[in-house]
């Protein structure tokens, strides 16, 4: 009784509710004719795809910039290190290389601008983020249609001007990672090693990035900043890295993000990236002053396995075609729920 | 009129906050008409005597008190300032309670207002009646009139100097006619000297219409000038009671400051005045606010402990904060003949100087981390200790291990009372994370080391093991120490010479040997306008 106590105390009460509705949608998806071993596979591929988006939420948060939503920006670094990279005609690993070569210079060049700005308004970070992304993804929707790209894969075909709203990655490096050591399982069952492998990988550099001078700094800066600055700290200094450090981690992240969807979402598509990463992160355990690895890989992966079983699960049950809206009910309602959940832990 | 019943009575107060005893069986009386001047030192327990009177929810929360209240005769015990309101007691704050876009009407009358009946009201009831703003203009007037100032009630207070905000705030509390004490907190802090003068001639107008007026202040001048008796406080207890025209300066300063000295405590063996300089101030001023530093200069030298004292709100705590760069500071400070470059924290740490602060959870602590972050962290970032370059040093790794055993070196050499090492700062009680503060500063080893009160808030037991640190870190280090306190007694007990802040300026350095007199004289200005008086016993 006092384990089990103990048990709920540190994991919490969200996870293990989030985690029993998750177990409960395995345990009845056979009933009804869906199959465990192909929902359990896409629970693992949407885990690999986003978890470095979520793992985008750690630095800002660590020095209490807030949830970073606007991880937008970053993921539009990505957006033009993958189109920069398709345009050079880059293919294969090479290609996926290239892409991540050119997103993070210029992921680097926008999060220091943005880091800048959210200086200016220290205690409204998250309120100000949310604009940053919006402007950015509008200001982008522009710039989309007058950059002039050339390559025929991604332009529109009637005008030949202004690249498509989809991008397929078909013959670049589509699956390019999760097709690396992929270990297949009977029929209907594959492991993305090569995608978890690079996820284990930025993890990682993340854990290892917080255990340098540097990272301690920031996690101080996060926690009380007029310590930080009587330890002779420069607070903005270490504020506008970690702001960087997310829009590169969101950068890499769409990348990922990318190859295992098989298709550069333009225009609006940044919009519907940020709000899943932060309610992630936050169903993982974060608040909005403090979040670790752990947070991230428990978040993700209730957050993406509540996405992908609820909706199949639901429409066998109700054997209708509603999977759409049942998903995004079920995505929504998990981002209010984690946005209502999140905490300031007191100083 | 000592014959009649005394206005307001009160008997044998008592008051512990925590079990920590602020107020012992404190008696006094006032009479109609009558100023009373209330005086003691920081924490003699003056705001807690006067929130007892006027019923403040702190009181309740914390247990209530002991004693009786008479008012009139009659026995009360106020829940809250209403109560106390009603009753016919009003305090005039430090701080102003004044609605900065309201004019000095609109805050006078504040929830007193003349209202109307209109036709409205009829239908919607008594929340939309009309405002009679002529009436409420004269009777805002009429108050101001008998303050005997000259203010417009129709000024925002937003526009008015801070002078006539005092006004505006004395002017709302003697408006009610059921006005019968009025207490006076710290009034004149804020005044210049000639609107100091005006708002001590309307006190005694005041009083001479019946009003009891508890005047609390530390410019003992004025408690003479205006008080008909004084009552000193000193640790929560009435040292003495005694009419005005019986008293001088002296005295009262005397009293106020405390112990004759005690002599046991004085063993400074150490010192030597032929040492050579280790810091010099000159002309330093600091923009901290509550704490501005106008104009100071000093001389620290090697292995002294170096006091510097004074009242709160006088600039002593902006010393050690300007130099080390937490607030915006001018001045030469030099250090070992370098210059220091003052607003930046980084330059004040690499010039191996270290600042345990005042506000120990503010400044102090990093409340969410382990106690091994806490003491390792100053070190880790200014000296790049506690870290092991990877690659090269390309990556300044940080040690785990090293931080962990040196903060266990520290827990033990400070019998710092925790759980372990990964015990959070803000899980420790007072006095330890005042040890867990000076773990931090010794880990820096600097040859300069500035505390700032470092014994606030803390009890008895842990502020003997500070002080008791601090002395061997000093003798066995041969650290400079410059120690900033609230608390003239714990100065006299460590320190080799002492300086006095007052207004922003040093008002004499003595030895800890001087007379209380002596320190009381200096701490209440009294001496600020002869310099060949400034006294230097070190």
């Amino acid at each position: 009784m006092h384990r089990l106590r103990q048990f709920i105390d540190r994991a919490g009460w969200p996870r293990i509710i989030i985690g029993l509705v998750l177990l409960s949608l395995f345990l009845v998806a056979p009933h009804w004719g869906v199959r465990i071993d192909a929902s359990l596979m896409d629970t693992i591929i949407r885990f690999g795809m986003n978890g470095v988006m979520v793992l985008a939420m750690i630095p800002m948060v660590q020095a209490g910039c807030g949830l970073n939503f606007g991880l937008p920006l970053g993921i539009i670094a990505g957006l033009l290190g993958a189109t920069l990279s398709i345009e050079l005609g880059l293919v294969g690993v090479a290609g996926f290389a290239g892409a991540i070569g050119i997103a993070i210079p210029l992921a680097c060049l926008f999060g220091w601008g943005y880091g800048v700005l959210l200086n200016h308004v220290k205690g409204d970070e998250m309120m100000i983020a949310t604009y940053v992304g919006f402007s950015s993804v509008s200001f982008m929707s522009i710039m989309w249609m007058v950059l002039p790209y050339h390559n025929p894969t991604m332009i529109w075909g009637y005008s030949g001007q202004g690249l498509r709203t989809t991008v397929s990655v078909d013959g670049f490096w589509a699956k390019i990672l999760d097709n690396l050591l992929a270990i297949h399982i009977g029929p209907n069952f594959m492991f993305p090693t090569g995608t978890i492998l690079f996820f284990a990988l930025m993890a990682w550099l993340m854990w290892a990035f917080f255990h340098t001078k540097t990272g301690t700094a920031m996690t101080a800066v996060g926690s009380n900043p007029d310590y930080a600055r009587a330890s002779g700290i420069s607070v903005d200094r270490m504020r506008t890295t970690s702001v960087i450090l997310s829009t590169v981690y969101g950068a890499i992240g769409i990348l990922l993000y990318e190859q295992s969807y098989g298709f550069i979402s333009l225009y609006n598509g940044p919009f519907f990236m940020a709000l899943p990463a932060v309610a992630a992160v936050l169903i993982g355990g974060a608040s909005v002053n403090k979040a670790n690895i752990t947070n991230v890989v428990i978040g993700t992966i209730l957050f993406q396995g509540i996405l992908t079983m609820a909706p199949s699960v639901i429409n066998a049950a109700i054997h209708s075609d509603a999977a759409e809206v049942v998903r995004l009910i079920v995505s929504n309602g998990m981002i209010v729920y984690a946005l209502t959940r999140a905490t300031r832990k007191s100083r | 009129m000592t014959q009649q019943q005394p206005l307001l009575k009160m008997q044998g107060i008592t008051k512990e906050y925590f079990g920590n005893r602020v107020l012992t069986d404190v008696s006094l009386d006032l009479n109609r008409g009558e100023v009373l001047g209330l005086v003691g030192e920081n924490g003699a327990g003056k705001s807690t005597l006067m929130n007892i009177l006027f019923g403040m929810s702190v009181i309740v929360q914390t247990g209530g008190y002991a004693g009786k209240v008479f008012i009139d005769g009659k026995e009360v015990s106020f829940q809250n300032p209403f109560d106390a309101l009603k009753a016919g007691i009003g305090m005039v704050h430090q701080e102003f309670s004044l609605i900065p876009g309201f004019t000095a009407t609109e805050n006078i009358l504040l929830n007193g207002e003349i209202l109307h009946d209109n036709i409205v009201t009829k239908l919607f009831g008594p929340r939309l009646k009309t405002l009679d703003l002529p009436e409420m203009r004269a009777i805002a007037e009429k108050s101001i009139e008998l303050l005997g100032v000259e203010i417009s009630p129709d000024t925002l207070v937003a526009e008015m100097p801070v002078g006539h905000r005092q006004f505006t705030e004395l002017a709302r509390e003697i408006h009610r006619p059921e006005m019968k004490v009025l207490v006076l907190d710290e009034p004149t802090a804020v005044l210049t000297e000639s609107e100091a003068e005006v708002l001590l001639t309307s006190l005694r107008r005041l009083a001479a219409t019946g009003i009891a007026i508890i005047f609390i202040t530390h410019r003992l001048q004025e408690i003479l000038d205006i008080c008909d008796r004084i009552v000193i406080l000193r640790d929560g207890q009435v040292v003495k009671e005694i009419a005005t025209h019986d008293t001088d300066i002296g005295q009262v300063a005397e009293l106020m400051v405390g112990r004759s000295v005690d002599t046991k405590a004085i063993a400074t063996a150490t010192y030597d005045t032929q040492q050579e300089t280790v810091l010099a101030v000159e002309h330093l001023w600091v923009d901290m606010p509550g704490e501005t530093v106008r104009d100071v200069s000093f001389e620290v030298h090697k292995g002294e402990i170096f006091g510097i004292g004074g009242l709160a709100g006088q600039g002593k705590l902006g010393i050690p904060n300007g130099i080390m760069g937490l607030c915006p500071a001018g001045g030469t400070v030099i250090l070992h003949g370098k210059p220091i470059h003052l607003e930046d924290p980084a330059a004040a740490l690499a010039a191996s100087m270290a600042f345990v602060s005042e506000d120990r959870r503010g400044v102090g602590l990093l409340m969410e981390e382990p106690l091994d972050w806490n003491i390792a962290f100053t070190a880790m970032q200014v000296q790049n200790k506690f870290l092991r370059p990877l690659l090269g040093g390309l990556i300044k790794w940080r040690d785990d291990r090293a931080i962990r055993k040196v903060t266990r070196e520290y827990i033990e050499a400070l019998e710092i009372k925790c759980t372990g090492v990964e015990q959070p700062a803000q899980e420790l009680s007072g006095g330890n994370q005042q040890k867990v503060c000076l773990a931090k500063a010794f880990g820096v080893e600097p040859n300069l080391l500035f505390v700032s009160e470092p014994t606030r808030g803390i009890d008895v037991g842990a502020k003997a093991l500070v002080l008791k640190a601090l002395r061997r870190y000093n003798s066995e280090n041969g650290t400079t120490i410059v120690m900033v306190s609230s608390e003239l007694e714990e100065l006299r007990s460590i320190c080799d010479r002492i300086a006095i802040i007052d207004e922003g300026r040093v008002a004499g350095i003595l030895s800890p040997a001087a007379t209380a007199k002596e320190f009381g004289m200096l701490m209440i200005g009294k001496l600020k306008n002869t310099d060949d008086k400034v006294v230097s016993h070190a």
